[in-house]
């Protein structure tokens, strides 16, 4: 049977306090922050960090494929996936898809990936739900929205997670819409919503499959709804005559913020932190309509529970202090471009040849010599013998700083932008950014980790690579 | 492998105001310096037999000298080896002097750096995968410092002491330099003030950003005082280029620059020399940042591993100490033209040898060393030279 056989998620370091935007435009908002993306951070590469969070103790070259949900895409024309599953490391026969424009994705891919299981033409799926929606600014969806991801590998054995029943219902309904040129999201009366959008149709297909499986509110320990914010959430759970206190997922609204697409499955990575065996859940996502998953919980589930997860993202938090900060992050206001020359563009033959190196952090490992070396060396920098070598795998190994600088002539987004040496445990130096720190605590030798993040963008051309970061948690 | 020791000489040499010469174009500077020195070694421009020209993306081709100079059909080539393209340039130079091709050429350095619009130096963009061009400069110096600090036990506080002496001292001498581009002393006070660039190094931890140009004329030893009374004799020009290694490998300790190691230890060989704090009597070395002359100072087995500080702090590399470094003002003062540099140092040795280096003379100096750092620290190319009567 095909079910869920690890997770994994990412809530960025960094948060805005709701009552910073308040603050900055003289208006009441509700209480609570939301988690906001690094300025180096993008959907994408808060996929790859959940990703690397669900395989943390499995081979990538195991995994058969990637399907990827958002609705907050670094490309419009350009797969993602492929993106993600080269960064994560995953073999060429994999299944790349991106599952778009639905707040529904994480569930549709969810289902897509449990139906290639169960057909056979695939052994495992790992599907991942970002996003990173843009509220107008001074509007209630910049105060509710917040950035954040989920992974979840679907598999057919040793599953933490089986999945007994699944239904979807399609509901052609304008609640919130994005056109291809519209940067912020919109919606409609908040009223006509209420009545016709999420508060019917969820309940309605809740019951549609209790009834269908005769099950009743009692048989489930754990309801997960996603939703835009709690009022939304208590209004369907009161309909379904649940136990809002203790059977109802809590929303995250007061820490994260409402995640679109990831929001299901980020809740669902939420309740299995503290599900336990035998435990009957039920997952509902909204979005264009329904889906419904009825799972239950093996004593696999123990086996995964040392992923970062939402909790120990939760309890590892850094705030912004300024909404003004955010804003440039955000891009959402221009600012004075720094006075150096101007980034050169990508050489896309360079970038493509990489692909298999740089873009994964795979140096090379000298079969002579047995020195671990970043980037490939065809020649080994040790003992000179030449094209032997192997591909070595640097991405996640731990290092240490050896020495840093913090350098405010650079030009960075969030300056200073700091620079390291960094030696890997497994043996190997490079050279690289240092995100997610407060200068005040880097010192020569502490212990990072590698992080996926984006350097620049020039002509339409994201430039991904890795940055060493403090250890999250 | 043989030896330049005592084979060339130098008998002519140039050099610009350097600074922000908004006035001065590429050109306005090669035939500024130029001139000086076919002046100085009493030459005219068509008896250059062949030129050497270092650029690092002021022009390009021998073109960009033989085009303003007016060259006529001899052969120019263009020398570029980062920060170490002058005196690059002035050794392939003077090499073609000693295999006997010819009898007198031209070596000359210049970088028009001041059109770029930026204050920092903005140099041209390497294309591939853009991962590394937001690292500056500055910062890739700042390793150094801090991982030198760190080993060495020293605070941060008293590590920016230590480099701000270099600086105070630097900038005192090139208050004597009517060439220099800063001419101004400074405080030590001032230095830890300053705001910082790349931590730990602040603004006068940075050597300037500016425009000149210098050359030399090289004939062989034989004819040299056809030329002059006094010519300059080469004793020693040896180059070490890096592979990158220490950002590869994790025995380099980011506290030395390896190559400078070794291309010092082969210009003594070849020069001669033993005691190389003793024997040599005044250098002009790469500083960059302030934290580059203190690392220096150690590879060119001027001070030992580690002890630098007590030297800077005796005041032993001062104008008026037993070896003084930087008698002109260095990088600090002049600025950094890239591939004037090497040529510009030379100048100041060649007019100290000559006794006409005025209110900064040093005391019957007999050997002068220069040396550049091209590129990183971790994996440069450096140039040691050595000059003497």
């Amino acid at each position: 049977m095909a079910g869920i056989t690890s997770y994994g998620a990412y809530v960025p370091l960094y948060r805005l306090s709701r009552a910073d935007i308040s603050k900055a435009w003289g208006i009441p908002g509700p209480i609570g922050e939301k988690a906001v993306a690094n300025y180096d951070e993008d959907t994408l590469t808060m996929a790859v960090a959940a990703g690397i969070d669900c395989l943390k103790d499995i081979d990538p070259e195991s995994v058969d494929g990637v399907y990827f949900a958002s609705t907050s895409a670094p490309y419009k024309e350009k797969q993602s996936a492929t993106i993600i599953a080269t960064a994560l490391g995953l073999n060429k026969g994999a299944i790349t898809s991106d599952f778009a424009n639905s707040l529904r994705g994480g569930t549709i891919a969810l289902r897509a990936a449990l139906d290639s299981v169960a057909a056979g033409s695939a052994r495992n799926i790992l599907v991942i739900a970002s996003d990173m929606r843009l509220g107008a600014p001074r509007g209630d969806k910049e105060m509710a929205f917040g950035d954040g991801a989920a992974a979840l590998l679907v598999g057919n054995s040793n599953n933490a997670v089986d999945i007994e029943s699944t239904y979807s219902v399609f509901d052609e309904i304008f609640d919130t819409w994005r056109s291809s040129n519209d940067t912020y999201a919109r919606t409609s009366e908040d009223r006509f919503l209420r009545d016709s959008g999420h508060t019917r149709i969820v309940p309605e297909a809740v019951s549609i499959v209790m009834k269908e499986h005769n099950l009743t509110q009692a048989d489930f320990s754990k309801v997960v709804i996603s939703a835009s914010d709690p009022k939304q959430l208590a209004a369907a759970a009161g309909r379904l005559k649940l136990d809002t206190k203790t059977q109802v997922q809590d929303l995250l609204h007061e820490q994260i913020g409402n995640t679109g697409t990831a929001l299901p499955l980020m809740l669902l990575v939420a309740a299995l932190e503290e599900a336990k065996a035998d435990d009957k859940l039920l997952l509902a996502a909204y979005g264009d309509g329904c889906d419904v998953l009825v799972m239950k919980v093996t004593n696999q589930l123990e086996k995964v529970k040392d992923r970062r997860g939402i909790k120990c993202h939760l309890e590892s938090k850094r705030m912004i202090g300024s909404y003004q900060k955010y804003m440039i992050w955000r891009e959402l206001i221009f600012t004075e471009p720094p006075a150096r020359p101007p980034i050169m563009p990508v050489a896309l033959p360079a970038s493509w040849r990489d692909r298999n190196w740089g873009l994964s952090l795979r140096g090379s490992k000298c079969k002579s010599c047995g020195t671990p070396q970043y980037p490939m060396q065809r020649v080994c920098v040790i003992c000179q013998s030449e094209d032997q070598y192997e591909p070595y795998a640097f991405s996640r190994q731990r290092g240490k700083v050896f020495t840093f600088s913090h350098d405010n002539l650079a030009g960075a987004i969030d300056p200073p932008s700091t620079i390291a040496s960094v030696d890997f445990e497994g043996g190997g130096r490079i050279m690289c950014d240092m995100t997610d720190r407060d200068p005040e605590e880097v010192k020569t030798d502490m212990p990072v980790e590698m992080t996926f993040r984006k350097l620049h963008t020039v002509n339409g051309v994201h430039n991904y690579w890795w940055k060493c970061a403090p250890i999250r948690c | 492998m043989g030896s330049i020791k005592d084979r060339v000489a130098i008998v002519g040499m140039g050099c610009t105001q350097f600074g922000e010469r908004w006035d001065k174009s590429a050109d306005d500077l090669i035939i500024d310096a130029a001139h000086e020195a076919f002046e100085d070694a009493g030459i005219d421009r068509k008896d250059v037999q062949a030129a050497w020209v270092g650029t690092t993306g002021s022009g390009t081709t021998g073109r960009c000298l033989s085009e303003p100079l007016k060259l006529q059909y001899c052969p120019v080539t263009r020398v570029e080896n980062a920060c170490a393209t002058g005196s690059d340039a002035l050794r392939n130079a003077c090499y073609a002097v000693a295999a006997g091709i010819y009898d007198i050429v031209l070596a000359l350095g210049f970088e028009k750096l001041k059109d770029s619009g930026y204050s920092g130096l903005a140099v041209s963009q390497v294309q591939g995968t853009n991962r590394e061009q937001t690292k500056t400069a500055p910062a890739h110096f700042a390793l150094l410092a801090t991982r030198y600090f760190s080993q060495y036990g020293l605070s941060p506080e008293e590590g920016k002491k230590m480099i701000g002496r270099i600086s105070v001292k630097s900038h005192k001498n090139g208050t004597l330099s009517p060439k220099a581009h800063f001419k101004k002393e400074i405080s030590i006070e001032q230095v830890l003030r300053a705001p910082i660039v790349a931590w730990p190094l602040g603004l006068f931890d940075c050597c300037g950003v500016s425009d000149g140009a210098a050359a030399a004329i090289v004939t062989r030893a034989e004819i040299a005082k056809n030329f002059r009374s006094d010519p300059v004799y080469v004793k020693a020009l040896q180059i070490s280029v890096g592979h990158m290694e220490g950002f590869l490998r994790s025995d380099y300790d980011w506290t030395h620059v390896e190559e400078t190691r070794r291309a010092a230890a082969a210009a003594y060989a070849e020069a001669g020399i033993k005691n190389p704090r003793e024997e040599i009597s005044m250098a002009e070395v790469h500083d960059c940042f302030s934290i580059t002359e203190a690392v220096t100072m150690e590879d060119l087995q001027f001070s030992p591993q580690g002890h630098v500080k007590e030297d800077i702090e005796s005041g032993f590399f001062d104008l008026t100490g037993p070896l003084p470094v930087q008698p002109d003002g260095g990088l600090k003062c002049f600025g950094h033209p890239i591939g004037a540099s090497g040529l510009r140092m030379m100048y100041e040795m060649y007019k100290q040898l000559q006794g006409k280096a005025d209110k900064r003379q040093i005391k019957n100096p007999k050997l002068g060393l220069t040396h550049n750092l091209g590129g990183f620290p971790a994996g440069p190319t450096i140039s040691a030279l050595i000059v003497g009567l």
